[in-house]
């Protein structure tokens, strides 16, 4: 095993390795995360091995399973090197093709190509894919790229040069000055300046303090620090180890999910390489310098997002937050000064010390600098992660980037930031996409999550939606988060159920800003903001549940009623036998009825009925 | 896989000082597929933490069950981008499937029914995980065949 | 010293202090439910709150954890502040309006009919039992358990802890008289403090001393540890 104890040690290496790898070689690249594994993309992989094999070319061709590049929408998802092309929705019954044209012939077969929904253009390469192209790929430039599981494949494509620069070639200050001067503001939502937190801790007495980085991403819809640690983690291990030489730390933790068991996996592989590279642990890069990092798994609770809650749960105790002052970097893990980051912002600390604090900033707005990354999904074509400049319109990343809405929907929201975050409707598509523009439309950039609405979504029963989810995730410690979203679920199920009242809307809206001001810490502190932007931009959706007892999307179950459309029921009887309550009648090859007092509006029968028979009113 | 106590009190003693409380806590779940009541008392005895603070913990995250869970576990998504994609008819299949509602466990400790707030797989939503396996793009009539295959395959290891 | 004002007044207070101490030092009333001067601050009731101008404009803060830095203007009475603690109380009295303290309170800051109602519970879960049980007494008979909207106060499993020394602090900090000894010990004596079984321990978690009490001899807890090990084991587990 090669230990690096020095930097000319890494460069060395880097080279050999380089030197090893024929960029002509055949090499097939397979998106093996969460995502495309959750579309077959494993039996896929194992079959093309075997085929390969079978084949007689395993030799000559290396296979790759990387992680997610983000094209979810479209996995699994190859691209054939050195030519580029990239394939998606591989099957199994794509392989032998595959292997017998594309491989062993060149040949690029038609079905397995992109096809723009929109000009109809085919598009071979990867690096053409306008889904990509519209992108600016800076942290995610890797996943898809590299074996996430492979340090060599890391440091083949520059990794751990940041490391040696920022031990050899400058002072713990000046890296702080150089992140400082990036510009780079916190990504797990909070947008606080990352130099000014680093310098905060260092500035703080003490020789035991810790980093830590924050994976405990929960935000129903966001999976882009999920992605970066399955599909890169060293850059993780790489900014973490370069803040903590920098503040002064020898300890750093990172707090993962239990739901991420990919992530976490990838990651311990990923920090055992690194220590038997002498990249972590004991005197990395041979510069005296004692750091390591520990996986803590988290166990199902959304608050522990919270930096105070999180440390709480490190230390063994329940994830209650606790007041703040003090702040982590006075007073963190077991009282010592600590710096909390999120995933993205750790990945981009390796960028900016080999680039250099103006490349950061050379994107961005004046006061967002830098890219980001969204994770696009809900009513959108091109469901995935994209990286994109800080400022981008709404209007381009949903429809430039993310391919517009399917189906030929109407755009309705776009919901932004999770639970904690507001929606943006229509009349501000144009919004750019940074921390102030949003915070002034009642939204928050938030840790990434993007989800699209159109025209079939009910607003009000988006917002009772994420309440729902904050009364299961809340703490329960302080008065207003315990039972002011208690008592704003409450009111809003009323609303769902057709029972809604005159002043319930103000209400909500008195509820929700006490809520946001009085809370302990901010889970209570945003997770009124779904409510109140829906308020704010769709009233009129909310006064038709209250005033009409209507809902004009059609979804909340106490102001729908399913009919059978008795001109297209055929009596096939589909419907009546899964009725889950028996309120559907009707004899064979006879119009079926629903009985609108037994019926609990499921759906089942309108998801079964193969003749669009059944409506919704 | 034997599980002796003493073993389990030695592990304790073992991770020492840095021992984490909610680590051995999740070890025990995923051996015992529970927090059985005698092992929280013996992790707080052999660990010197309060017995109160053990309890609190095991009821406070969600990770935990005090009662046994099913062998196998079904969990739906309900994250944001599933529920507009059409969770809820998902997750009102299997209850009626399994006659049991999210959290529960069939009669027969065969099955658990979970709901899951994101696994990160937005792209394929609705999705449903049963036993590790993720499947994506879930309809009402693939949960049918999802769980005419996973009851098949359970009557099978019982006869064994 | 540091130099503060409080609703136009100028005090002086000696560094570390809090704003709600230093308030209290000058007789200065703000009004808390799970403040204690024996215990750490613990944020959870928001009554104590205050708004506060540090730079970056106008704040509110819970004044029983917040610093005093010098020239920190304070307001006790402002709007914000009043509409704050009039929606933290109205939303206590959903479930506690019998409650005395709750009701004085509504009373004092012209609070009516809560707009929601809740089950009642004598409980507020101001934690100050728990608090103190570990804090102060050091013996943790009882915890904060499940979460959100279930939180409540308990003994480990429900029944009646045998860690508890009876010593009545709980029944002595409590604001509402929702605890009472025989919640913990099950109404009968099952503690004779010089035949008890306790062992002085230091908390691996937080380093407070806490008297361990011996369970049940370790023979029988390996025993029964390995029934369940059996048990599971015989229905398969993987």
């Amino acid at each position: 095993m090669i230990e690096l104890r020095s930097q000319r040690a890494l460069i060395d290496y880097r080279q050999r390795i380089q030197a090893t790898t024929d960029p002509q070689q055949r090499r097939i690249r397979v998106c093996d995360g969460t995502g495309c594994r959750a579309l077959g993309s494993r039996k896929v992989l194992a079959l093309l091995q075997e085929t390969l094999q079978e084949a007689g070319l395993a030799g000559e061709v290396e296979v790759v399973p990387t992680g997610c590049p983000g094209f979810c929408e479209l996995g699994p998802l190859f691209t054939i090197d050195p030519e580029q092309i990239a394939y998606n929705r591989v099957g199994v019954d794509d392989i032998p093709a595959i292997v017998a044209k594309t491989i062993a012939q060149g040949e690029i077969i038609d079905g397995l190509v992109f096809v723009d929904p929109v000009t109809g253009q085919t598009i071979i390469h990867d690096n053409d894919l306008p889904f990509y192209t519209k992108q600016m790929r800076r942290v995610l430039e890797l996943n898809g790229q590299i074996d996430p599981t492979s340090i060599e494949d890391y440091i083949a494509h520059g990794g751990y040069v940041a490391l040696g620069t920022a031990l050899y070639e400058m002072a713990p200050e000046h890296v702080i000055e150089e992140v400082k001067r990036s510009g780079l503001r916190g990504r797990g939502g909070a947008g606080f300046s990352t130099g000014t937190k680093w310098h905060l801790c260092r500035q703080s007495p003490g020789d035991v303090k810790y980093v830590i980085c924050n994976a405990d991403e929960g935000d129903p819809g966001a999976f882009m620090d999920r992605s970066i640690l399955e599909g890169n983690p060293h850059s993780v291990v790489e900014g973490m180890t370069i803040g903590a030489h920098a503040i002064g730390a020898t300890q750093g933790y990172v707090y993962i999910r239990n739901e991420y068991p990919l992530a976490v996996q990838n990651l311990r592989i990923a920090l055992q390489q690194a220590r038997e590279h002498g990249l972590l642990g004991d005197d990395i890069l041979g510069f005296g310098f004692d750091f390591d990092i520990e996986i803590r798994v988290g166990s199902g609770a959304f608050v522990c997002g919270e930096e105070t809650a999180l440390m709480a749960s490190i230390e063994g105790k329940i994830g209650e937050p606790r007041p703040r002052p003090p702040y982590p970097a006075q007073s963190g893990l077991w009282g010592k000064p600590t710096n909390i980051n999120n995933v993205k912002t750790w990945a981009n600390i390796p960028l900016i010390i080999r680039n250099g604090a103006d490349w950061f900033a050379s994107v961005g707005t004046e006061k967002s600098k830098g890219t980001m990354i969204f994770s696009l999904v809900g009513k959108i074509r091109n469901t995935g992660l994209v990286e994109v400049p800080m400022g981008i319109s709404l209007r381009e990343l949903i429809y430039d980037v993310g391919g517009g809405i399917p189906g030929g929907k109407g755009f309705k929201a776009a919901q932004i930031g999770g639970p904690s975050g507001g929606c943006i409707p229509k009349e501000h598509l144009d919004v750019p996409v940074d921390y102030e523009s949003l915070a002034a439309l009642g939204a928050i950039v938030g840790s990434g999550g993007l989800v699209v609405t159109d025209e079939d979504t009910c607003m009000v029963d988006l917002a009772r939606y994420f309440l729902k989810f904050t009364q299961e995730e809340s703490c329960g410690k302080c008065v207003p988060c315990r039972v002011g979203t208690r008592a704003m679920l409450e009111t809003l199920e009323r609303i769902c159920a057709g029972r809604g009242r005159e002043g319930d809307v103000e209400y909500l809206v008195e509820l929700g800003q006490e809520v946001k001001r009085s809370s302990l810490c901010a889970l209570g502190g945003t997770v009124p903001n779904p409510v109140l932007t829906t308020i704010r931009y769709f009233r009129d959706e909310y006064e038709a549940h209250v005033y009409d007892k209507k809902c004009p999307a059609k979804v909340c179950k106490g102001l729908i009623t399913y009919e059978v459309v008795a001109a297209s029921c055929t009596g096939c009887m589909v419907c009546a036998r899964n009725c889950p309550v028996g309120a559907i009648t009707g004899e064979k090859k006879q119009p079926h009825v629903i009985d609108p007092e037994v019926c609990t509006r499921c759906g089942v029968c309108h998801a079964l009925c193969n003749f669009d028979a059944i409506t919704v009113h | 896989m034997d599980f002796e106590a003493r073993e389990l009190a030695e592990t304790i003693e073992q991770n020492g000082a840095d021992a984490s409380l909610i680590s051995i806590l999740e070890e025990i779940q995923g051996r015992y597929r529970y927090l059985p009541q005698e092992a929280m008392i013996l992790v707080s005895e052999r660990l010197g933490v309060p017995l109160s603070q053990v309890y609190s913990v095991a009821t406070f995250y969600h990770a935990f069950s005090l009662v046994p869970r099913g062998r196998h576990t079904i969990s739906v998504c309900t994250g944001t981008a599933c529920h507009v994609r059409g969770a809820v008819q998902v997750l009102n299949r299997l209850e009626t499937g399994l006659g049991v509602r999210p959290g529960e466990t069939t009669r027969d400790r065969q099955f658990t029914l979970e709901t899951v707030n994101c696994l990160g797989c937005c792209a394929l939503g609705p999705v449903v995980v049963l036993d590790g396996e993720y499947e994506g793009q879930m309809t009402t009539k693939k949960v049918d065949k999802l769980m005419k295959r996973s009851m098949h395959q359970a009557a099978g290891e019982s006869d064994d | 010293m540091l130099h503060i004002a409080i609703d136009g007044q100028e005090i002086e207070t000696e560094a570390g202090r809090t704003v709600l101490e230093a308030a209290r030092e000058h007789a200065i009333y703000i009004p808390t439910l799970c403040y204690h001067e024996a215990m750490e601050p613990f944020g959870a009731c928001r009554l104590c709150m205050v708004e506060v101008e540090a730079g970056r404009g106008r704040q509110l803060v819970a004044s029983c954890a917040y610093p005093c830095v010098d020239g920190l203007i304070v307001h006790t009475n402002s709007d914000a502040v009043l509409h704050s603690r009039r929606i933290t109380v109205e939303l206590l009295m959903a479930s506690s309006a019998h409650v005395p303290i709750v009701r004085q309170l509504a009373d004092e800051l012209g609070v009516g009919e809560p707009r929601f109602a809740m089950e009642r519970n004598d409980c507020i879960l101001c934690g100050l039992c728990v608090r103190a049980c570990h804090e102060i007494v050091g013996v943790g008979a009882i915890s904060v358990i499940d979460r959100g909207i279930e939180k409540k106060v308990s003994p480990p499993f429900h029944i009646a802890s045998n860690a508890c020394i009876e010593c009545g602090t709980c029944v002595l900090v409590c604001p509402t008289g929702a605890i009472t000894l025989a919640d913990i010990t099950g109404g009968a004596r099952t503690v004779h403090p010089s035949q008890s079984e306790f062992e002085d321990v230091d908390c691996r978690i937080c380093g407070h001393h806490y008297l361990a009490p011996g369970f049940v001899d370790h023979a029988t807890l390996f025993a029964k540890v390995e029934a369940v090990a059996s048990a599971v084991k015989g229905e398969g587990t993987p």
